[in-house]
């Protein structure tokens, strides 16, 4: 192991192994200013590099919100024609799923998994600058789309058949192409964290002592690879049915659209996974330390991780409830789908019982996190509503929905990434962070994102349907309600920028390990780590 | 902590909601079915309280008594095999109940025996299209709302978007099946009242059913994306007592008699150009205007402009055949089987002269029925 990581390390820096060992002389020799960021094969400035990318997406799908929030701020048609507020519904989803909460994990994953498993870098440097620059043309692609003629997709992120082939606009080509881009470049980051894992871990660290962040990473790393080719299969097919004449989807030449929309959740419902088990890596992380006390159920943990990742294969057609499947299929899916409430129950339980008779503190981590266990868990609720099939009859494609899916990636994906940034930002950047301002982010997003999304249950339920971009006077003050709540939290997000930057500027000076509880070996190096995490393997306990 | 803030929110929220007049919760609808559907929603719902209660209440209790600043120190309990079994062992036995309820619902939802009505139901961009079985009754119903109320211009109605120009009349009190399919792309066919919603799949039929228990109107939706109008394609359905509704059957068939005499008689008039464009224009603003824009200018990259076009100013047999059979694969539709022959001369002879097209061409009913309507 010692070897592999040694090979490893010169194979990241050929040009560097005459000074191997003398890290500082070759740390001069790096290039300066962009180049740095464009040649680095380095795994924290990938990391960091991640982090932005995603923040700047979150702020681009943000926007979008807020256009979706003002055009619904008052019945009839004020700011945008409905055509462009498809396309705002359509590309908001993609930039949030694909451009904010994924690209966050990765550079979470690429900051964390080297300094958790002690090892110096990521298994694979040069691929790992490749699968983070071919993004931000993914997204210029995508986001271009949207000034063409005929505007860019107006179909949902989801992008069902026919509405995706024959009735799209001329832009579909390009929401096509950046759509492989991104899944070539997860799929590289998923092979990447998988080689890392296996292969970098230091002696002694086996895998039941494995960091659950660290485990939940590799099990989505695997979800990734399993079916971001799937994704990639559904929007070729979108591609030939609409340029090059082929049927897959389309009735009259022997083809089916029902069948886009399995092949889609297919890909979709793991999808979901894959934006929640890094968090709950992240919540298995935070909990503890600020618990200051161990975690309750290690091995229940993984587990559960792992019942969760191999039942979202089996769950896909909860989505599709109303297309006109057989019974025998709805009942198979219901059933399955209420099952995934016990490996989820598990964790929320693990993590109650690791705060009771803890010594509790609440610094700005800990407030998101355990926000993050409430809120997640009433989106937990709403799903397990969802499941029940004749309910979900009701429920589907209305407002209901998009409430429980904003409280699992919104309270749930996005708190998790708050959280973690907040936690790691003293070793990242080697300086404590604001608390007060970190405090007033946490208030002010926390009460926002209530406003925003818990009124939204009433709406689906009273009947209001999900992507529409005018409705029935009855919804009025319901939706004035949201929409003020969308652009305190769309505001709130300010506020931690401010935070980062500050702390990336300046601030009191970080100890290794600045959390009294904290556990794991990212602690046993010193803030602001080493541009080269263990150059040494460290030894395990 | 988050409780508070939710009662202080439905506290804050309650007299709007009032004012509104919006229901906070599903509705019973006027169903067996969607009666059984509402009572399965309430039970998950209470079992989630439940469950959230006791697992929020721990975690609460535990936030306020097990904290540093208390003075608390941590205990160094983990693993523990009972309560590890007993938190998967519960939930799963919770499950199976709530499984058994949901399955029988299902099961009677999707049963469609016996049915002594049976209605096609055909979405299109951007309304749905009624046919009665053996009755020969079939229509279309669009949006009634108009434009000056959506862009602002006028005071919005009553019901504002769920308002339709001919509702689906149904009888109460006998076994409904519904068919679903669609013209163009996926839609989703929603009466909350009824606990139904299918999806409309082009190519391929779906089935449902309802009994309806009371008189009654009752509105919903299209629930599935389908294009720039599906925010505008609303569902009326107007359930009459079964007597009530072979008297509508008897005069709706009695109006069909009469509308085909009306259009054998249309295809020897002949019509001045005034005439046909008067009518002309209503035709293209009900039905052309919501893709082709009332100024005839389309939305570029997606709906092509009427004006200046080469269809609309080129040969008079390519304009109809475009009108009347659609252009398969594209959003143009077929409106041969929803428009009368004169309506489809009036509007194509609209198009053919409005926004200084002036081809001075009239087309007459016959016209379109020699193309083959």
């Amino acid at each position: 192991m010692n070897t592999l990581t040694r090979e490893l390390n010169s194979v990241a820096e050929p040009a560097d192994q005459t000074q191997l060992h003398e890290e500082d002389h070759h740390h001069h020799q790096a290039p300066k200013g962009i180049w740095r960021w464009l040649l680095t094969t380095n795994h924290k400035d990938i990391g960091t590099l991640y982090l932005w990318f995603s923040f700047i997406m979150f702020l681009t799908g943000g926007t979008m919100a807020m256009v979706i929030r003002a055009e619904l701020f008052q019945p009839g048609l004020q700011l945008v024609e409905p055509n462009f507020f498809n396309q705002m519904t359509t590309v908001h989803g993609l930039v949030m799923v694909f451009g904010a909460v994924m690209p966050a994990f990765t550079g979470l994953a690429n900051w964390l998994i080297p300094m958790m498993i002690g090892a110096p870098d990521m298994a694979l440097p040069r691929m790992n600058n490749w699968s983070f620059w071919i993004l931000p043309f993914a997204f210029t692609i995508l986001l271009s789309s949207l000034f063409m003629e005929g505007g860019g997709p107006n179909f949902g992120w989801t992008f069902y058949a026919p509405l995706s082939t024959s009735f799209s606009p001329d832009s579909t080509a390009l929401f096509v192409f950046s759509i492989h881009i991104m899944g070539i470049s997860s799929i590289m980051g998923a092979i990447n964290v998988i080689v890392t894992i296996v292969n970098l871990r230091a002696p002694g660290m086996n895998w039941m002592k494995l960091p659950l962040f660290v485990w939940t990473w590799l099990i989505t790393a695997f979800l990734l690879i399993a079916v971001m080719p799937v994704l990639a299969g559904a929007v070729t097919m979108v591609l030939t049915d609409k340029y090059f004449g082929t049927s897959f989807f389309e009735a009259a030449g022997g083809g089916d659209p029902v069948m886009f929309q399995h092949i889609f959740w297919f890909f979709g419902h793991p999808e979901v996974y894959i934006m929640i088990l890094p968090s709950f890596g992240i919540i298995s992380a935070i909990v503890p330390t600020f618990s200051r006390k161990k975690l309750f159920g290690y091995s229940s943990m993984v587990y559960a991780t792992a019942s969760i990742a191999i039942l979202s294969f089996l769950v896909w057609a909860h989505h599709m409830f109303t297309t006109g499947m057989p019974v025998f299929a709805e009942l198979f899916f219901m059933y399955c789908t209420m099952l995934i409430a016990v490996p989820t129950g598990v964790k929320i339980f693990n993590w109650v019982t690791t705060m009771w008779r803890g010594s509790i503190s609440f610094e700005t981590p800990m407030l998101f996190a355990v926000a993050f266990i409430i809120l997640f868990t009433i989106g937990g609720f709403s799903g397990l509503m969802l499941a029940i099939t004749p309910a979900d009859f009701q429920y589907h494609d209305t407002y209901f929905v998009v409430a429980h899916f904003h409280y699992v990636l919104v309270t749930g994906a996005i708190f998790s990434i708050m959280a973690a940034a907040y936690y790691w930002l003293p070793k990242w950047t080697g300086h404590m962070y604001d608390e007060r301002l970190g405090r007033i982010h946490f208030w002010c997003s926390v009460i926002s994102v209530n406003v925003l999304f818990f009124p939204m249950h009433f709406l689906g339920l009273a009947g209001m349907p999900r992507r529409i971009p005018d409705y029935a006077i009855q919804f009025a003050d319901v939706n004035q309600i949201v929409s003020i709540g969308g652009f305190a939290f769309g505001l709130s997000q300010l506020i931690f920028l401010a935070v980062v930057l500050k702390c990336i500027r300046g601030g009191e000076k970080a100890p290794a390990k600045p959390w009294e509880g904290a556990d794991g070996l990212e602690w046993t190096l010193p803030s602001p780590a080493p541009y080269h995490s263990f150059s040494t393997p460290p030894e395990i306990k | 902590m988050k409780q508070w803030l939710y009662c202080a929110l439905v506290l804050v929220f309650a007299p709007h909601l009032a004012a509104a007049e919006m229901p906070l919760n599903m509705t019973q609808g006027v169903t067996e079915i969607s009666g059984k559907v509402y009572d399965l929603h309430m039970t998950i719902l209470y079992i989630c309280c439940a469950i959230g209660v006791v697992v929020f209440g721990v975690m609460i209790y535990a936030m306020i008594n097990h904290r540093k600043s208390k003075g608390a120190v941590a205990a160094n309990f983990h693993e523990s095999t009972k309560v590890e079994i007993a938190w998967t062992v519960l939930p799963f036995i919770i499950l199976i109940l709530m499984a058994i309820p949901a399955t029988k619902t299902l099961v009677a939802m999707e049963d469609t025996h016996d049915a002594e009505l049976t209605v096609k139901i055909t979405g299109s961009q951007w309304k749905w299209h009624y046919s009665y079985f053996d009755q020969d009754i079939d229509f279309y119903s669009n949006l009634a709302t108009p434009m000056s109320q959506i862009e602002g211009e006028e005071t919005k109605g009553e019901n504002y978007l769920l308002e339709v120009d001919k509702p689906l009349v149904l009888p109460t009190h006998r076994k409904i099946r519904f068919l679903m399919t669609s013209d163009d792309v996926i839609h989703s066919w929603w009466l909350p009242a009824f606990a139904i919603k299918k999806d409309a799949n082009p190519g391929f039929i779906n089935e449902t059913w309802a009994r309806i228990d009371q008189e009654g109107i009752y509105r919903g939706q299209c629930a599935e994306l389908c294009g720039k109008g599906h925010g505008f394609m609303p569902i009326v359905v107007q359930a009459v007592s079964a007597a009530e509704f072979d008297t509508w059957v008897s005069s709706q068939q009695a109006a069909a008699g009469a509308a085909a005499v009306e259009a054998e008689a249309a295809l020897s008039q002949s019509l001045s150009l005034e005439a046909l464009m008067a009518q002309g224009e209503q035709v293209y603003m009900s039905h052309c205007a919501a893709c082709h824009q009332p100024n005839g200018m389309g939305l570029p990259g997606i709906f092509p402009p009427l004006k200046g076009s080469a269809v609309a100013t080129g040969p008079i047999a390519d304009h109809l055949e475009a009108v009347i059979n659609g252009r398969p694969g594209t959003a143009m539709q077929a409106f041969g089987k929803q428009l009368t022959a004169q309506e489809l001369a009036a509007v194509v002879t609209f198009e053919r002269n409005a926004w200084d097209n002036n081809t001075g061409d009239t087309v007459q009913a016959a016209d379109v029925d020699n193309h083959g309507k």
